[in-house]
C-alpha cells in the first residue's frame, strides 16, 4: 500500500514542480501569503483601535480570529483553479494519454493529482496564517488559544479538501477548461455560503460549532473523493470531445432501464419491480433503520423541549391537537387528493434535495415526520395518555401503507443521490444516474404513488373515525 | 505477443472497431493502415488497456487487457498520436518522470535516459525545456519515452509524422534496430512506403474491420493480381501480336513495349524471352512492373462491401 502511494506521489511531485515553474501560480500565492496577511494585520490594528474609541472592544476581539480564518482561506482559493484544470487541462494540452497509458492505477493518478492541487496552496495558507499571527502579535499582542488555532488549521485544510475534491470531480467529467470553469460555480456558491456561516460563528464566538463545520466538511470531502475515484474513467477522458446534452440518448438509456423487456404493464410489474426492489435492498434497510432512529430521536427531544402541562388536548381533534399549535393535526381535515398530493410534494422535495446531497438531505426530509410522531408520542405519554393507544388511533391505520411507501421512496432517493459516489460498474456517471432515476421512477409509479393514495384515503376516511371511536371511549 | 479475438469497441451508437481478430507474434512488425477514423487509434488504445473492449478480448504480452490492465500498460511502450509532452519540463527530467512511473530503479533510469537522449541526438538538450523543441525533436523525445523501459511490445501511432526526412530516417532506422526476436511492434501510419519498409505484415482497416491482412507481397498478389512484367523492344511492333507461351496474358501493349501477367515467372519468363527472340523481336529489357502498396491500399479501401464479404468467406485475409 505504501509503495502504491509512493507511485501516486511521483505524479504529485512532478505537478508541484511544474506549478512552481508557472509565474501565474507563484505570484498570486506570494501575494496571498505575504502581502495579504500584512494587509489583514493592518486592518485588524486599525479596526481594533477604531472600535476601542467607542468602547466596543469585543468587536475587535472577534475580528482578529475572523481575519485569521480569512487569511487561511484566501490562498486555498488558488487550489480551486489548479484542481479545475488538473485533468481537463492535460486533456486540452494532449498530454493526458501517455499518463493514462502508464501502469498507474486510477486511484494513484487521481490521488496524485488531488494532492498536487492541494499541497502548494495549503502550504501557502499555513504560511499566511503564520505571517498573520506574527504580525498581529507584534501589533496588538494577540495570540490565539491552541484549540482555536487547531480549529482554524483544520478548517482551512478541510475547506481546501472540499474545494479541490469537488473541482477534481468537475475536471474529470468535463471536456474543456472553459466548461470546468463554468461548472466551478457549483463549488464556489456553496463555499461562499459556508464561509458566511463560519464568519457568523466566528463573530458569535461559539467556536465549538466550528468542530461541526469541520466534521461535516470531512464527510463531504470523503464523498467527493469517492465520487471522483468511482467515476474516474480513462475512456471518457480520452474520448469525449464535446460537452453535449444528448437528450435522445438520455431518454433511450432511461427508457431501456425503466421498461426493461416488459410487453405490458402487468408484465412490467412482474419482471421489473422484484429485481428493482432487490437492488434497493440495502437502501431499504438503511432508510428503515433511519426512520426508527428518527422516531427515537423524536421521543428523546421531549426531555429538552417539554410541552407545558395541559397543552395536549384531545377533546376536539378537528381543531388541532396541541394548544397554541393548532396547525399540527394528526387527524386530516383535507380531501383524499389534497393529502395524497401533499405527501407526493414532500417526496418530490426530498428527491430534489437528495440529488444534490448524496441522498442525505432527502433522507432527513423522509425522517422528519417520524421525528414529529416520536416527539408527540412521548408528549402524549407525558400527558398521561397511552402512547400505544395514540399510535393505534392516529398513526397505525394509514401508517400501514404510508410508512412502507416512505421507506421505499426514501430508499430510491438515497440510491439516486448516492449513485454519484458509488462505483459506476462500467457505466458513465450519466448512465449510472439515469439507471438510478429509472429505479426511482419504477418504485414511485409501481408502489409509492398507489400506496400513498391508499394511505390518503384511509387517513381522510378511516383514521378520524377510529381516533374518535377510541378516544370517545 | 498480441492476440485479439473479435475485439470491438462501440461509442454510444458508433461502432469504432468491429470484430478485430489477429495475432502478432514476437519478433514481428505489423503495420495498421486505414483512412482517418477507421479505428486504428481505438484499437491501439484497447491494446494499451486505456479503453475497455465493448466485445471480444485481447491479450498483450500474455496479459488480459481488462483483467490485468496495469501489467499490460507496464509491458507496452506507446507513442501516442499526440506526443503529449509537458512543455515546461526539461527533456531529461521528463524521461526520468516516466522512468519512475514505469518502476525503473534510479540507476537504470539515469542510464536509460542518457542512452535514449543520445540515441535520438537530444543529449545536448537534456536540460532544455521541451517547449523550446521543434516538432521533430518532440516526436523523437516521445519515442524515447516509449522505449525507455525496454518494453516487449511497442505500439507506435504515426511515429514519423511531422518529422523532416532526415529525422524520419533516423526514427525508421531506430525501429529497424528495435526489431528483435522478443519484441512485437505495431505501427499505425499513413506513410505507405514506411509501412512497406518496416512491416512484416500489413493490416488494412476500414470502418473498424480488418479487410485485408498479409505480407506486402501477399497483398499485392491477392489484390492486384499476379506479378506484371514489361518487355521493351528495340523496334516497333507495328500492330503485331507476338506469339507468347500458354498461360501468358498480355495486359497492355505500346509501340515498342508490352506488359503481361505471369503467376509463374520463374518458368514462363525464360520461355517468353525465347519466343520473342525466335520471332526476331529485339528485346532490350524484361523487368517486373513495380506495384506500390498505395495501389493495394486504394484497391482495398475502395473495395465494395460484397467483395469484402466474399474475401472473408474465402478467408483470403
Amino acid at each position: 500500500m505504501l509503495d502504491s502511494f509512493r507511485v501516486a506521489l511521483i505524479v504529485t511531485k512532478r505537478e508541484v514542480r511544474d506549478q512552481f515553474r508557472d509565474w501565474r501560480i507563484i505570484i498570486p500565492i506570494l501575494v496571498l501569503t505575504i502581502l495579504f496577511p500584512a494587509l489583514m494585520n493592518f486592518t485588524a490594528k486599525q479596526a481594533v483601535g477604531f472600535i476601542q474609541r467607542y468602547g466596543a472592544p469585543m468587536v475587535g476581539e472577534r475580528l482578529i480570529p475572523f481575519l485569521l480564518m480569512i487569511v487561511g482561506f484566501f490562498p486555498i482559493s488558488v487550489s480551486l483553479v489548479i484542481a479545475l484544470e488538473s485533468f481537463v487541462g492535460e486533456k486540452e494540452r494532449h498530454s493526458i494519454e501517455p499518463l493514462l497509458s502508464s501502469p498507474l492505477n486510477d486511484w494513484q493518478l487521481y490521488v496524485g493529482k488531488l494532492l498536487a492541487s492541494i499541497l502548494p496552496s495549503l502550504m501557502a495558507s499555513y504560511l499566511g496564517i503564520a505571517v498573520y499571527l506574527v504580525g498581529i502579535f507584534h501589533q496588538v499582542g494577540w495570540t490565539p488559544e491552541i484549540v482555536l488555532l487547531v480549529q482554524i488549521l483544520a478548517l482551512t485544510t478541510v475547506q481546501a479538501l472540499v474545494m479541490v475534491s469537488g473541482a477534481v470531480v468537475v475536471s474529470t467529467q468535463t471536456t474543456s477548461i472553459r466548461a470546468a470553469n463554468l461548472l466551478a460555480s457549483f463549488i464556489i456558491i456553496p463555499m461562499t455560503f459556508l464561509i458566511q456561516g463560519e464568519s457568523v460563528v466566528m463573530f458569535w464566538a461559539n467556536y465549538n460549532v466550528l468542530w461541526w463545520a469541520i466534521f461535516g466538511q470531512i464527510i463531504i470531502a470523503g464523498l467527493l473523493v469517492r465520487t471522483g475515484i468511482s467515476h474516474f474513467n480513462r475512456e471518457e477522458l480520452l474520448s469525449w470531445e464535446l460537452d453535449t446534452l444528448n437528450l435522445r440518448w438520455g431518454w433511450r438509456v432511461f427508457w431501456t432501464a425503466f421498461s426493461g423487456q416488459a410487453r405490458s404493464p402487468f408484465d412490467w410489474y412482474r419482471r421489473e419491480i422484484p429485481p428493482t426492489l432487490k437492488r434497493l435492498g440495502l437502501p431499504i434497510l438503511l432508510v428503515a433503520a433511519s426512520l426508527m432512529a428518527g422516531l427515537y430521536l423524536g421521543t428523546a427531544q421531549i426531555e429538552r423541549f417539554a410541552l407545558p402541562a395541559g397543552a395536549i388536548k384531545i377533546e376536539n381533534l378537528k381543531e388541532g391537537f396541541v394548544k397554541g399549535l393548532e396547525a399540527i393535526r394528526f387527524v386530516s381535515v383535507g380531501s383524499v387528493p389534497i393529502v395524497w398530493l401533499h405527501n407526493l410534494r414532500a417526496l418530490v422535495l426530498a428527491t430534489f434535495l437528495g440529488i444534490f446531497s448524496f441522498g442525505v438531505l432527502g433522507l432527513i426530509v423522509v425522517m422528519f415526520p417520524l421525528v414529529i410522531i416520536g416527539y408527540f408520542t412521548a408528549a402524549v405519554a407525558q400527558a398521561g395518555i397511552s402512547p400505544w393507544l395514540f399510535l393505534t388511533a392516529f398513526v397505525l391505520p394509514h401508517g400501514l401503507l404510508e410508512i412502507p411507501a416512505m421507506i421505499l421512496a426514501g430508499a430510491a432517493i438515497l440510491r439516486l443521490g448516492a449513485t454519484l459516489a458509488a462505483p459506476a460498474q462500467g457505466r458513465t456517471i450519466g448512465e449510472a444516474w439515469l439507471y438510478a432515476l429509472a429505479d426511482w421512477c419504477k418504485v414511485m409509479i409501481a408502489l409509492v404513488i398507489p400506496l400513498l393514495l391508499g394511505a390518503a384515503a384511509i387517513e381522510v376516511l378511516a383514521t378520524p373515525r377510529l381516533a374518535l371511536l377510541i378516544f370517545r371511549n | 505477443m498480441i492476440v485479439t479475438q473479435n475485439l470491438s469497441k462501440r461509442f454510444d451508437d458508433f461502432l469504432a472497431v468491429d470484430g478485430v481478430t489477429l495475432t502478432v507474434g514476437a519478433g514481428e512488425v505489423l503495420a495498421l493502415l486505414g483512412p482517418n477514423g477507421a479505428g486504428k487509434t481505438t484499437t491501439i488504445r484497447m491494446l494499451t488497456s486505456v479503453l475497455p473492449p465493448w466485445r471480444g478480448w485481447a491479450q498483450v504480452a500474455g496479459y488480459d487487457v481488462v483483467k490485468q490492465a496495469s501489467k499490460v500498460r507496464a509491458s507496452v511502450g506507446i507513442l501516442t498520436e499526440q506526443h503529449g509532452l509537458y512543455a515546461r519540463m526539461p527533456a531529461g527530467e521528463y524521461l526520468d518522470f516516466f522512468g519512475q512511473l514505469y518502476g525503473l530503479p534510479a540507476a537504470a533510469r539515469k542510464k536509460n535516459v542518457g542512452r535514449m537522449l543520445e540515441k535520438f541526438g537530444l543529449l545536448s538538450y537534456r536540460n532544455h525545456r521541451i517547449g523550446e523543441f521543434s516538432k521533430g525533436m518532440r516526436q523523437k523525445l516521445a519515442l524515447a519515452r516509449a522505449l525507455l523501459h525496454d518494453p516487449p511490445v511497442l505500439l507506435l501511432d504515426e511515429p514519423t509524422s511531422a518529422m523532416d526526412p532526415e529525422s524520419a530516417r533516423l526514427v525508421r532506422d531506430s525501429i529497424h534496430a528495435l526489431r528483435s526476436a522478443e519484441r512485437t511492434i505495431v505501427i499505425c501510419t499513413h506513410n505507405l512506403s514506411e509501412a512497406e519498409e518496416l512491416a512484416d505484415r500489413i493490416a488494412i482497416i476500414r470502418r473498424g474491420r480488418i479487410i485485408v491482412l498479409g505480407s506486402p507481397s501477399d497483398l499485392k498478389q491477392k489484390l492486384l493480381g499476379p506479378p506484371e512484367f514489361e518487355v521493351r523492344l528495340g523496334s516497333t511492333l507495328n500492330g503485331q501480336k507476338p506469339q507468347l507461351p500458354q498461360g501468358i496474358i498480355v495486359t497492355t501493349q505500346g509501340a515498342n513495349w508490352l506488359r503481361y501477367q505471369s503467376s509463374q515467372p520463374e518458368q514462363l519468363n525464360p520461355q517468353v524471352l525465347r519466343a520473342l527472340l525466335a520471332q526476331d523481336f529485339p528485346v532490350i529489357s524484361l523487368q517486373e512492373v513495380v506495384k506500390s502498396l498505395e495501389q493495394v491500399y486504394l484497391q482495398a479501401i475502395n473495395m465494395p462491401d460484397e467483395i469484402e464479404s466474399e474475401m472473408e468467406a474465402l478467408d483470403v485475409r
